[in-house]
């Protein structure tokens, strides 16, 4: 796109994306960080996510701050103004990232240090969360460069993780049902899960904010979704 | 008077509010030369009735120029020479039968600087019912001379003052004179030439909204350099660029999504 005639429009737009492209930085960080704390118990780790995530609300209302400041000075029209109304959904999705990492570096504190009884689960959480993080890390190089073909391959991605997920909630079903002692940890495990799959549905909705930024108009097809969890039951062996 | 209105099909997407209306004015291969000059290239263009249209571009793009097309004000330019073809309600305004006085009366004009006669407020709205005959008694011609003032919303301001000089009024209030002695006439449509260039914010804001109310009644189309006016007042906007109509449709599809390269650039700021 070629320049403004007003320099300092680019110069703030550019900001904005600087900002949002940090913020993508930190919440990968803050992924890949919580879920090494979940499959070390490490507790140190999982302490230093719970403050980082201080990081991410202060960036996303300096990214609210300038977007409102933005508009208010240079009344942008067309893709300017969707440039930083995506910059604004974009940094809200990433600051839900980061609550959510934080909400499982909290979990691994509450977990303590005690054995794991099934650590093939912990790899099935940990392989859900390497999913999500090539997602972002594709739709977050997709919001940099305004890529709707990437995008929308992130967009269309997400039902891998659904598919994980559902055969991790059946697992650890299975578990609890089994041994009344595995509950505690089966539960704080299935929240974890829980939170890895809605940051997989954070990534698509910057996706479809890319969409929105280069075509000016929403997504409108239903996107495939696979979690069925809300449905899924296990019964008891032998009923 | 013949009423002949002409349906456009419009595609899908492109249907804005303004988009089922019938069309008021029609431009056919409109081009305008001043001498050597070629100011216009073949404008095609459908104005749609009761709605506000924006003519919007850089300087010296033929906004004006195709404007005053509408009420052939360029006759009154020696070098002028208007080619094409402008129909209102399906008639041809070159017609050699029409007289252009009579056009001028159902086509109005709102001009950049405020020009009130220099008479009284009164005088000035009822200058024009008075020449056209519209009214046969002193009665009538103060109703509409009160009518028009409150329908340019300046009534309730000038109301005790009516005997003193139009051109003592503030600006703004100038400006809405101007349009209610436009509107004395009982146009059909009504031009607008930059009409809040030299108005406060304020001022603007009453002639925006009036642009509102009176667009139940009129065809409006206005020439502005603000983009931000023309997406707040009209329902269509047409965008002009070396003399040459570039793109037209709604206006929020013009200033969300058009489709034209230039366009994008203009209304964001991007002209080099």
């Amino acid at each position: 796109m070629t320049e403004h005639i007003i320099k300092a429009f680019d110069a703030d737009l550019q900001e904005l994306a600087r900002m949002v492209a940090e913020m993508g930085g930190i919440a990968e960080k803050q992924i890949a960080d919580s879920v090494a704390a979940l499959a070390r118990r490490d507790s140190k780790l999982a302490q230093g996510v719970m403050t980082a995530d201080a990081g991410l609300d202060r960036l996303q209302r300096e990214i609210e701050e300038r977007a409102i400041l933005t508009i208010a000075r240079r009344q942008p029209m067309a893709v300017d103004l969707r440039e930083i109304v995506g910059a604004l959904r974009v940094s809200n999705d990433l600051e839900r990232v980061g609550d959510l990492a934080k909400n499982i570096a909290k979990r691994v504190v509450a977990l303590g240090s005690d054995l794991y009884p099934h650590n093939k689960v912990i790899r099935g959480v940990e392989h859900m969360a390497d999913l999500v993080l090539a997602q972002l890390k594709r739709v977050l190089d997709a919001y940099a460069r305004r890529d709707v073909a990437k995008a929308l391959a992130v967009w269309r991605g997400d039902e891998a993780i659904d598919a994980v997920n559902n055969s991790l909630f059946r697992e650890l079903l299975t578990y609890m049902m089994e041994d009344p002692r595995n509950i505690t940890f089966c539960t704080h495990l299935l929240f974890c899960a829980k939170n890895i799959e809605r940051m997989g549905d954070h990534a698509t909705n910057i996706a479809e904010t890319v969409h929105y930024i280069v075509e000016g108009h929403p997504l409108v097809d239903e996107r495939p979704k696979g979690d069925t969890t809300a449905s899924a039951t296990v019964a008891f062996p032998g009923q | 008077m013949m009423n002949t209105m002409v349906h456009v099909e419009v595609p899908a997407a492109d249907r804005g509010p303004a988009a089922d209306r019938a069309i008021k004015v029609v431009a056919r291969g409109v081009n305008v030369h001043y001498g050597e000059k070629h100011a216009l290239h073949d404008v095609d263009l459908d104005i749609p009735e009761r709605a506000v249209t924006a003519l919007i571009g850089p300087s010296g793009c033929g906004k004006s120029t195709f404007l005053r097309c509408l009420n052939r004000m360029n006759d009154t330019i020696p070098v002028a020479r208007v080619t094409g073809r402008i129909e209102i309600d399906g008639h041809d305004i070159h017609d050699p039968e029409l007289d252009v006085v009579q056009l001028r009366a159902r086509v109005g004009m709102v001009f950049q600087k405020p020009n009130p006669f220099p008479k009284s407020v009164y005088e000035n709205v009822a200058y024009g019912p008075r020449i056209h005959g519209l009214a046969r008694t002193k009665g009538e011609l103060d109703e509409i001379v009160v009518s028009s003032l409150r329908r340019a919303g300046l009534y309730e301001e000038v109301k005790d003052r009516l005997a003193d000089s139009g051109t003592g009024l503030s600006g703004g209030q100038q400006q809405r004179l101007c349009i209610a002695r436009a509107i004395a006439v009982s146009p059909e449509v009504i031009l607008m030439d930059e009409p809040c260039s030299a108005l406060d914010p304020i001022a603007t804001a009453k002639i925006e909204e009036l642009m509102d109310e009176l667009r139940e009644n009129f065809t409006i189309i206005i020439v502005t350099h603000s983009m931000q006016q023309a997406a707040r007042v009209s329902q269509r906007t047409a965008f002009f660029h070396l003399g040459s109509l570039v793109e037209e449709g709604p206006t929020e599809t013009i200033f969300t999504t058009p489709k034209d390269r230039r366009t994008l650039d203009y209304i964001t700021g991007r002209f080099g």
